[in-house]
C-alpha cells in the first residue's frame, strides 16, 4: 500500500521476458510466477490484511478490555488521544535517536573490527567466534545480564572498574539511561556488522590494493578510495535490516528501565506497549500501531531511495 | 632499525593482540553469565564481583527440581526447526521466480514483503490472540510456528532472492533444453548453486525464532512454551535471583550458541545478503 | 488424621470427574508469579497430586509484569488458558465486579474462614461477595540494623515519623563505606516505587482522588509528600535509587549496604535468612513511618488464588485453590521447608503459634501491620476508592504507572519535583476523562 511509489524507478530489462520475443514463453513465464509467488504472497497478505484491518476497525471504536460490550464508535478521538499523550514525542525522538546511534556504532565499530581481524594472525578463527556469540544471545537474557551483572551501580563489573581507578561508580540506567540501552543493543547488533563485514572484506581484491600500495597510495588512501567503496554495499545491507529490527526494539526496554526514568527511554514501542497492556485500552493501542506502521513506512521509504535501490537491482 | 619484514611481522603481532582484546572485551558479558551461574546467590552480588570463587552446581540443580528444561527445549527446537522448514518451502520458490521472471511489479511486492516486518507486535497482540482462541491455536506449537513463518518470512524471500539474483539465467535455461522439468530445475541445479547462502538464511530464521519473546511469551501457557517462557519464570522475582538466572539463561543461549559456533563458516560464507560479488 | 476428609472431598469430586470425562485425569493449568513462596507450592504440587490423583496440576510460572499482562489478556478475552489464576488485591475486586471471576462459596467447613483475616478478605471481595483466596498477604514496615542503630547512640520507636527517618539516615549515610542512610523503591511502576510513595502521601494527609475523582497533585499534601521523598532518598540514598525495586533494595540491605528500608512485611524473611544474608541477626522492625497522621501509612496487599469462568475445570481447580490456602497446606510447608517459610499474612493461627512467631522474628510486627491497614479508610480525607496503596479501578494501573515514571524522573534529577507533579496532574485528569468519570 505505501511502497507503490517505489515501482516508478527504470524497470530492469529482466523485466519484461517479452523481449525473448517467445511469446508462449512468455505466458508460461508469468504462470510460473504467480504459480510460485502466491503462496508467499496469499499468506502475507492475509497476516497484513487481517490483522491490520481488525486493527483499523478497533482504532475507530472505544475498545477496552477491561471494559467489555462498550464499543461505541469514536471517530478518531484513540488517535488524538494517542498523538497528544506525554509520552509521544520522547517516543519519536527516543526512536530515532537509538536506530541512528545503534546503526553509526554497528558501523563503525564493524569497519573497524572486521579490518582488524582481516589479516592473519594467530586464533584468528576462535576471535572470530567471540566476535559473533552476542549476536546468538537472546534479547532478553541480553538485558538481563547488562542490568544485573555489568551495570549495576552497586555489585556490577563496570562500578568494580571505576571504583578500581578511583572513580565513583556510573549509576547507568538513571544518568545515561539511553546511551545504556544504546549499548546494550549495539553489543547485540555489532556481531551482525562484522559478520557482513568481514565476509565482503575478504573478496576485495588483493592484487588491486597492492598495485595501489606501489603506487604510493598511504593506508587512508586505500581505506577511502578502495576499501570503503567496496563496504558500501554491505553497510546499506547492514543498514537497511537493522532498521527493520531496531525500529521495534522493545524487550531491552522492557527489561532494564521499564521506559523511564521520565520518559527518557521510552519508544514507539514502549509507548504502544504501555498503553496495550498496561490499559488494556485496545482502541489506543491499535491507533498507536497504526500510527507507529505510518512511520516506520515512511523511514523505510526514505531508507529505501537511499540504499535500497542497490540492493534489489543487480549490482 | 626494524628492517620492513620485521615491521611487518610486529605489526602483525599488535594486530593480533589488539583482535584478541576486543574479542575477548566483546565476549566477556557472556563468560561473565556462565561465570555467575556456578556462584552462590551471595557470592554473585559480592562487592567488588568475584573472580574466583568456590564454584557450585547448585543453581543448576535447583532450576533443574523447578522447571522441565527439556520440555521448553523440545518446544524451541520445534518451533524454530517447524517454522524455518516452512518458510524455506514457501521463501525458495517465491526467491526463484522473483529473481528469475521478475515483472513490473516484482520489487514492489519484495518491498512490501519487507515492510509486513515493521507491524509493530504489540498493536497487533489483541486481534491475533483472539483469531488464535477461535481457532484453538493458544498454546499450541502449531500457533507458534505459524506466526513465526509468517514474521520471518519476508526477509528469508528477500535473502533468497538475492542469492538466486548471481546465478546466471543461462545456466538454468542450458539445464531447460537439457529437458529438465522445473522440479529438477530448481532441486539438481538452482539448489546447489546457492547452497551457502540458504543456509545462512536457514540459520538466521533459526536464531530469530528461538530467540523470539514477544509472541512466545504472551501466545503460550504450559504446553507450547518454549525457552524465553523459561528465563520469564526466573526473572525478579523476589528475593536474590542472579545466580539462578545466569543458570537459567545460560541453558537456554547454550544450544543456538553451539549451533551458531559450529555453522559459523556458513553464516560467514552466506550471509552476505548478495552484498559481495 | 487428616485423611477422612481429603477422603470425602476426593470422592466428591471424584464423581463429577468420572461425570464428565470417564476418569481421564483432569488438567488444572495454574498461572502464577515466580515468588518464593509460589516456587514452594509449586514444589508441594506432588503432594497435592498424590492426595487428589484424578488431578494434574501444569504450572506456568513467570515474572510479576509478564504473568499480569498475560492472566489479563486471557481473562479479558475470555482465552480460557488458565484454570487457577494468581491475582491480587487490586485485580481480584475488579474482575469479581465485571463477572470474571467464580465467587468462593460453599468451602468445606475444615477450610475455617474466621481464621483469615478480616481485612485480607475484604479486600478480595466486591459487594460481599468472596472472588479469590489469600495465598498470602503482607503490609509494608521498616527494617533498620540494629548493630548500626546501636553504634550511634540512636533508637528506632515503634512507629517513626518520616522527619524521624530523615535524621536517622543523615547520621547512618556513609556512602564512603558502602553504607547508605535509607533504601526506598525508586524504580518506576505502580506495583513498584508508587506502593511505597502512595503511603508516603497518605502518611503526609494526601489522596488520590477527591470525592468528585479529581486528582489532587498540585496540593500542598502530595507537594510535600514528593519533595521529602526525592530529597531523602535523593541525599542519602544508594546510588541508582532510581531503578530500585524491591528486589534490587533486598539485594543491597542482605549485603549489609542499607541502613533502614521501607518495604513489604515479607522481605522479614528474606531479611533473616542466613544463606542470603550477611545481617541476618542484626535486623529491627518498626511499623512503616507516619507523618501527619498514620491512616494509610503501610500498604496491605495479598497475593490470592482465584478461578476464572472461563475455566474448564473450576470444580477441580477450586479444590486445588482449597488445598494451597488451607492449614494444611501451612503445615505441609512447616514439615517441607520449616516453620518460617508458612505463607504470612493471611491466618490468625498462624500468629498462634508460638514456634511460629519464635521462628519468625517479624511476626508480630507483620500481625500489627497488618491489623493496622484498612483498604476503606486509608486517606486523611475521605476518599472514593478502596485500596491502601492503590485505587482499586481499571483505569489505576495506567495513570500510576505513568505517574511512577515522573516520580522517578524527578529522583533521578531529569524533571523538577514540581514538573513532575504538574504533568501527574495533568496525565490523571487526561486519562478519567477517557474513562469518562466527570459528567459534564
Amino acid at each position: 500500500m505505501k511502497t507503490t511509489a517505489l515501482n516508478a524507478g527504470p524497470v530492469s530489462s529482466a523485466a519484461e521476458p517479452e523481449k525473448d520475443s517467445r511469446k508462449g514463453e512468455s505466458k508460461k513465464t508469468s504462470r510460473i510466477n504467480r504459480f510460485m509467488v502466491s503462496p508467499s504472497v496469499l499468506v502475507l497478505a492475509l497476516w497484513m490484511v487481517i490483522p491490520l484491518s481488525m486493527t483499523i476497525y478497533f482504532s475507530l471504536i472505544r475498545y477496552n478490555l477491561l471494559y467489555p460490550g462498550d464499543n461505541e464508535f469514536v471517530g478518531l478521538e484513540n488517535f488524538q488521544f494517542f498523538v497528544t499523550d506525554f509520552g509521544f514525542m520522547a517516543g519519536m525522538s527516543n526512536t530515532l535517536l537509538l536506530v541512528g546511534a545503534v546503526l553509526l556504532i554497528t558501523v563503525v565499530l564493524g569497519v573497524l573490527i572486521s579490518l582488524l581481524i582481516n589479516q592473519a594472525f594467530w586464533g584468528q578463527g576462535i576471535v572470530r567466534i567471540l566476535l559473533i556469540s552476542p549476536f546468538f544471545i537472546m534479547p532478553t537474557v541480553n538485558a538481563l545480564i547488562w542490568k544485573n551483572l555489568l551495570l549495576h551501580p552497586v555489585s556490577g563489573v563496570f562500578a568494580a572498574i571505576w571504583k578500581f581507578f578511583g572513580a565513583t561508580p556510573i549509576d547507568w540506567f538513571s544518568e545515561f539511561p539511553l546511551f545504556s540501552i544504546i549499548m546494550i543493543v549495539s553489543w547485540q547488533w555489532l556481531p551482525f556488522a562484522i559478520l557482513l563485514l568481514m565476509t565482503a572484506l575478504q573478496s576485495l581484491d588483493q592484487e588491486q590494493q597492492e598495485a595501489a600500495r606501489l603506487d604510493g597510495a598511504g593506508p587512508w588512501a586505500l581505506f577511502f578510495h578502495l576499501t570503503l567503496p567496496h563496504l558500501a554495499r554491505p553497510i546499506a545491507v547492514v543498514v537497511m535490516i537493522e532498521t527493520i529490527f531496531l525500529l521495534s526494539i522493545f524487550a531491552e526496554i522492557f527489561t532494564t528501565t521499564g521506559g523511564g526514568p521520565g520518559y527518557e527511554t521510552t519508544n514507539l514501542a514502549y509507548l504502544i506497549y504501555s498503553q496495550a497492556l498496561l490499559q488494556f485500552d485496545v482502541g489506543l493501542a491499535s491507533a498507536g500501531g497504526l500510527i507507529a506502521v505510518v512511520l516506520a513506512n515512511i523511514a523505510a521509504f526514505f531508507l529505501v531511495r537511499l540504499i535500497g535501490k542497490s540492493l534489489t537491482e543487480k549490482q | 632499525m626494524l628492517s620492513l619484514k620485521q615491521r611487518r611481522s610486529l605489526n602483525t603481532l599488535l594486530m593480533g593482540v589488539l583482535a584478541w582484546g576486543v574479542a575477548l572485551a566483546i565476549f566477556f558479558p557472556i563468560f561473565w553469565m556462565l561465570l555467575t551461574s556456578f556462584k552462590t546467590e551471595i557470592d554473585a552480588f559480592a562487592t567488588p564481583p568475584q573472580l574466583f570463587f568456590s564454584p557450585t552446581l547448585e543453581n543448576y540443580t535447583l532450576v533443574n527440581e523447578r522447571s522441565d528444561y527439556l520440555h521448553f527445549a523440545w518446544n524451541s527446537v520445534v518451533v524454530s526447526f517447524g517454522s524455518t522448514i516452512i518458510g524455506m518451502m514457501l521463501a525458495v520458490p517465491a526467491a526463484y521466480s522473483m529473481a528469475f521472471f521478475e515483472t513490473k511489479r516484482t520489487k514492489g511486492t519484495l518491498l512490501w514483503m519487507l515492510s509486513t516486518k515493521m507491524l509493530p507486535p504489540v498493536g497487533v497482540l489483541v486481534p491475533i490472540y483472539l483469531l488464535f482462541k477461535d481457532t484453538g491455536l493458544l498454546d499450541t506449537k502449531t500457533g507458534l510456528v505459524i506466526i513465526y513463518t509468517l514474521i520471518n518470512l519476508p526477509i528469508m524471500i528477500w535473502m533468497a532472492y538475492t542469492y538466486f539474483k548471481e546465478i546466471p539465467k543461462e545456466v538454468l535455461e542450458a539445464a531447460r533444453m537439457d529437458g529438465s522439468t522445473l522440479f529438477q530445475e530448481i532441486w539438481r541445479v538452482l539448489l546447489p548453486m546457492s547452497k551457502g547462502g540458504l543456509a545462512a538464511t536457514v540459520l538466521l530464521s533459526l536464531i530469530l525464532s528461538w530467540n523470539e519473546a514477544f509472541w512466545s511469551l504472551n501466545l503460550t501457557a504450559s504446553e507450547a512454551a518454549p525457552l524465553t517462557a523459561l528465563i520469564a519464570s526466573y526473572s525478579s522475582p523476589e528475593g536474590l535471583f542472579w545466580a539462578k538466572l545466569s543458570a537459567v539463561s545460560t541453558l537456554a543461549c547454550a544450544p543456538i550458541l553451539i549451533f551458531g559456533w559450529i555453522s559459523q563458516k556458513q553464516l560467514v560464507r552466506g550471509l552476505s545478503f548478495g552484498a559481495v560479488k | 488424621m487428616n485423611n477422612n476428609r481429603y477422603l470425602s472431598a476426593v470422592m466428591a469430586v471424584g464423581m463429577t470427574a468420572v461425570a464428565s470425562s470417564a476418569m481421564a485425569a483432569t488438567k488444572v493449568t495454574i498461572g502464577t508469579v515466580n515468588n518464593g513462596d509460589m516456587v514452594r507450592m509449586q514444589g508441594l504440587s506432588e503432594e497435592f497430586e498424590k492426595l487428589y490423583p484424578h488431578i494434574d496440576l501444569d504450572w506456568v510460572v513467570l515474572e510479576e509484569n509478564v504473568l499480569r499482562q498475560r492472566l489479563t489478556t486471557d481473562i479479558a478475552t475470555d482465552g480460557g488458558q488458565f484454570d487457577v489464576m494468581t491475582i491480587g488485591m487490586y485485580e481480584a475486586p475488579i474482575w469479581g465486579e465485571k463477572g470474571w471471576l467464580t465467587p468462593m462459596k460453599d468451602l468445606p467447613a475444615d477450610y475455617d474462614m474466621a481464621d483469615i483475616f478480616p481485612s485480607v478478605l475484604g479486600g478480595l471481595s466486591h459487594n460481599d461477595t468472596l472472588y479469590a483466596l489469600p495465598f498470602y498477604a503482607e503490609s509494608s514496615m521498616t527494617f533498620y540494623r540494629k548493630d548500626l542503630f546501636e553504634a550511634n547512640g540512636l533508637s528506632m520507636p515503634d512507629q517513626p515519623s518520616w522527619d524521624q527517618m530523615k535524621s536517622f539516615a543523615e547520621q547512618l549515610h556513609k556512602p564512603e563505606e558502602d553504607q547508605y542512610g535509607i533504601c526506598l523503591r525508586g524504580k518506576a511502576g505502580w506495583g513498584e516505587n508508587m506502593a511505597l510513595i502512595t503511603t508516603m502521601a497518605n502518611a503526609f494527609g494526601a489522596r488520590w482522588f477527591d470525592e468528585n475523582w479529581k486528582p489532587e497533585f498540585t496540593g500542598p499534601e502530595w507537594q510535600n509528600a514528593i519533595s521529602f521523598y526525592v530529597d531523602l532518598l535523593g541525599n542519602y540514598g544508594p546510588p541508582g535509587a532510581s531503578s530500585n525495586g524491591f528486589n534490587e533494595n533486598l539485594a543491597l540491605f542482605n549485603s549489609g549496604k542499607c541502613a533502614m528500608w521501607v518495604d513489604a512485611t515479607v522481605a522479614g524473611a528474606f531479611l533473616t535468612d542466613e544463606t542470603q544474608s550477611r545481617v541476618a541477626d542484626q535486623i529491627g522492625f518498626a511499623l512503616a513511618p507516619q507523618q501527619v497522621t498514620s491512616k494509610g501509612s503501610g500498604w496491605l496487599w495479598s497475593w490470592a488464588l482465584a478461578v476464572p469462568v472461563s475455566s474448564d475445570a473450576k470444580e477441580a481447580a477450586k479444590t486445588f485453590i482449597t488445598w494451597a490456602t488451607s492449614r494444611a497446606y501451612s503445615q505441609l510447608v512447616e514439615e517441607t521447608y520449616g516453620i518460617a517459610n508458612v505463607p504470612p499474612g493471611t491466618r490468625t493461627s498462624t500468629y498462634n503459634n508460638a514456634e511460629y512467631l519464635e521462628a519468625a522474628p517479624f511476626a508480630t510486627r507483620t500481625l500489627e501491620a497488618i491489623g493496622n491497614a484498612d483498604p476503606n479508610d486509608s486517606t486523611l480525607n475521605p476518599s472514593p476508592y478502596v485500596g491502601v496503596q492503590f485505587a482499586a479501578i481499571p483505569e489505576f494501573q495506567s495513570i500510576a504507572t505513568q505517574v511512577g515514571k515522573l516520580i522517578s524522573g524527578a529522583l533521578a534529577g531529569s524533571m523538577s519535583v514540581d514538573h513532575a507533579l504538574k504533568a501527574a496532574q495533568s496525565i490523571t485528569l487526561r486519562e478519567m476523562t477517557r474513562a469518562r468519570y466527570y459528567s459534564n
